[in-house]
């Protein structure tokens, strides 16, 4: 409606104007693609060639079109194959060597440490947190304006300020190096509390006086009625927690980098490089980037809307 | 109880318990809620800050252990002295790591947020189609690891790796450049384009302050502190764009249909109503980058380790390289107490001008 009446006005009506206005979509189109190009190519190529044998990705890293023979070795009678035997253009003979040899490196250690980190601290996040938040949400007790600004005062100390006194801590409770060292470090955070106190002052109060006039405890309160209703905040919560601590590499640098049985996938991955001395194995480091991303790709696309909307949330309240 | 069957029941309730009875119940449950969090806030956030505070002060080396009467010296305030007042080799380095992260916050910060803003705006346009698509296009790098996306871009950047290949092809003339290994100051290399070197300017450009020359001073960012400016920018714009635009859905539309009918165009809406509009999204959006930019740590450790010549030496690896591969755990904890001003000033800097509305 407003374009037709907006036709209609003869100062809009110059040649100019009309074709900065037919002009502008496709800028913008040009724009959005050329960036969304970019922002997805390199991890195409990844994948592309995480498929390949060393040499191969030194010749010919454009190659994206798998073709058959599918699973071809890379090494024949103890050489090693020629590029030019396994790619052509833009097209390659997979092969799957260098997700055997990253598997034989203790990758699968490292992963499963990963999910024992990621799952245990977002468990240890969503109670700690929202019993955190509902208490500063909800109960009056004597410092608990003060109690917020503290836990709004951490999370202005910047993680890289932390690296140092955290091992000094960590050293003297004799927790580096441990697997609880990592875990109850990080078991609760500032922002989450944060998060899980805003959302719990938006729910309606008289929900919670109806169910206590039936003489419900603040326990039964908490868990029964007020928890379910925050369901949406607990799956942003739970999200953030979990896409940190997959990927945290500095934490686990300080508190578990001096035992390899400890790492998870961005130590082992961060470590191979000094791994294989000058030459640096490319096919192992592109099969482990893969297999680091493709469980937080899979869990991304599923629970997609949360992650958007977490992000939108946590922007639109901080 | 049974008297919660008539309407009066609450009053009863109330007179059965009285209320400072009913006061101290609630506060022992709010003291319950909080203790797991907060002693763990307090354990592993609060005294290791309070402790970095006053390890800052000693010559301890982080390896000796604390119990021994020995384990370290109070130096009082020498560690910062060393750092930011008396000439030589910690002065050098520190003030090198302060130049290298003010140059990649002042590319960064910028950059990011005006890519985000745009990437945002034309997303949000009413004609666009396939929104969900480009939205997931530029948010994924964002959930993927940071050594990840080093590793990635360290292998798209090598020498001979996909980015040199593509330039060889499209340019015959195409002389490879070492991406990662390249400690040419981009200022100085343009600078070099117009004939400016530093034999050419004069002696005033060996005048050292703090340690560091003049001419060094202006060097900008080396080629391949450049390099993880950029990755840093494109792994960060997504999540900055959906905040965007999670703020620019909340401007009501009739504030634009007012405005067409006004007779604005395009860029007077950009300019005189989407932008003061976001003004709070930006502060928000500035103030996450900036704490985010100076603590530049993951992609430097992997790419690079602070090289070449100290080009990508940033304050946080600074803190790591002094504490943990120099032993010398004071004065890391120095170092991390002035990175730790330095952010908290920006912070609050920027609370001034948003005033009351953001918290972070």
């Amino acid at each position: 409606m407003a374009t037709l009446a907006l036709d209609t006005q003869p100062p809009e009506q110059s040649p100019v104007a009309r074709f900065v206005r037919r002009a502008l979509p496709i800028v913008g189109a040009i724009f959005l693609i050329t960036f969304a190009l970019i922002q997805i190519l390199p991890f195409v190529y990844t994948l592309a060639n995480s498929f390949k044998c060393l040499p191969v990705i030194g010749a010919n890293p454009q190659a994206v079109i798998p073709v058959p023979p599918f699973g071809v070795p890379c090494m024949v009678d103890g050489s090693a194959v020629s590029a030019s035997q396994q790619s052509s253009g833009i097209t390659f003979n997979p092969s799957v060597e260098g997700y055997q040899e990253i598997l034989n490196l203790n990758l699968p250690r490292w992963a499963l440490n990963t999910v024992i980190y990621a799952v245990t601290i977002m468990l240890l996040r969503l109670a700690f947190d929202s019993l955190a938040g509902y208490a500063l949400a909800r109960l009056k007790f004597p410092g608990n304006r003060l109690m917020f600004l503290m836990v709004l005062g951490t999370l202005m100390i910047p993680a890289v300020v932390l690296l140092i006194p955290r091992f000094i801590i960590l050293k003297q409770l004799g927790m580096l190096n441990t697997y609880q060292g990592l875990i109850i470090t990080l078991a609760a955070d500032g922002f989450g509390i944060f998060l899980m106190k805003q959302f719990f002052e938006s729910i309606p109060e008289e929900i919670e006086e109806a169910a206590m006039v039936d003489g419900a405890s603040r326990f039964t309160l908490f868990f029964r009625i007020v928890l379910p209703m925050a369901t949406p905040a607990l799956t942003a919560l739970a999200i953030f927690s979990f896409q940190g601590q997959w990927n945290n590499f500095l934490d686990a640098l300080v508190i578990i980098g001096g035992n390899q049985s400890l790492w998870n996938l961005p130590m082992g991955l961060a470590f191979l490089r000094g791994a294989g001395g000058e030459t640096l194995r490319w096919h192992q480091f592109l099969a482990g980037s893969v297999l680091t991303t493709v469980p937080l790709a899979v869990i991304f696309f599923v629970f997609q809307r949360y992650f958007v909307e977490g992000t939108a949330y946590s922007g639109l309240k901080g | 109880m049974a008297q919660t069957l008539t309407p009066s029941s609450a009053v009863a309730h109330g007179s059965f318990m009285t209320q400072a009875d009913r006061r101290r119940q609630e506060a022992l449950t709010g003291y319950a809620f909080m203790a797991p969090a907060f002693i763990i806030l307090l354990v592993f956030l609060i005294i290791p800050l309070l402790a970095a505070a006053y390890f800052s002060t000693t010559d301890w080396n982080g390896v000796t252990p604390l119990t021994r009467p020995d384990a370290y010296q109070s130096l009082g305030v020498r560690n910062y002295e060393r750092l930011l007042f008396e000439e030589g080799i910690r002065q050098e380095r520190f003030y090198t790591s302060l130049k290298n992260t003010i140059y990649y916050v002042l590319g960064v910060v910028p950059l990011q947020t005006v890519l985000a803003l745009l990437l945002a705006v034309v997303v949000n346009q009413r004609w666009l189609k396939a929104k969900g698509f480009f939205r997931t296009a530029f948010y994924f790098p964002s959930i993927t690891s940071s050594v990840v996306i080093s590793l990635i871009f360290m292998w798209l950047f090598t020498s001979n790796g996909l980015i040199n290949q593509g330039l060889g092809a499209i340019f015959p003339n195409y002389q490879n450049v070492t991406w990662l290994n390249d400690a040419n100051g981009v200022i100085h290399n343009l600078l070099r384009l117009f004939g400016i070197t530093r034999a050419a300017v004069g002696d005033w450009a060996s005048v050292e302050i703090a340690s560091i020359r003049l001419w060094d001073w202006i060097s900008g960012p080396s080629v391949t502190m450049l390099m993880i400016m950029l990755l840093a920018t494109w792994t960060t714009i997504g999540t900055m764009m959906v905040i965007y635009l999670a703020a620019l859905q909340n401007i009501p539309r009739h504030v634009y249909e007012a405005a067409t009918v006004d007779g604005a165009n395009a860029w007077q809406i950009f300019r005189r109503i989407t932008v003061p509009l976001l003004r709070p999204t930006t502060f928000f959006i500035i103030t996450i980058g900036l704490i985010g930019a100076f603590q530049v740590f993951d992609q430097i450790f992997v790419i690079s380790n602070g090289g070449p010549n100290d080009t990508t030496l940033t304050i946080a690896y600074l803190v790591y390289a002094s504490g943990f591969t120099d032993q010398r755990m004071g004065q890391a904890a120095a170092t991390a107490i002035v990175l730790f001003v330095i952010i908290f000033t920006f912070t609050l800097l920027q609370r001034r001008f948003v005033g009351d509305r953001a918290v972070t």
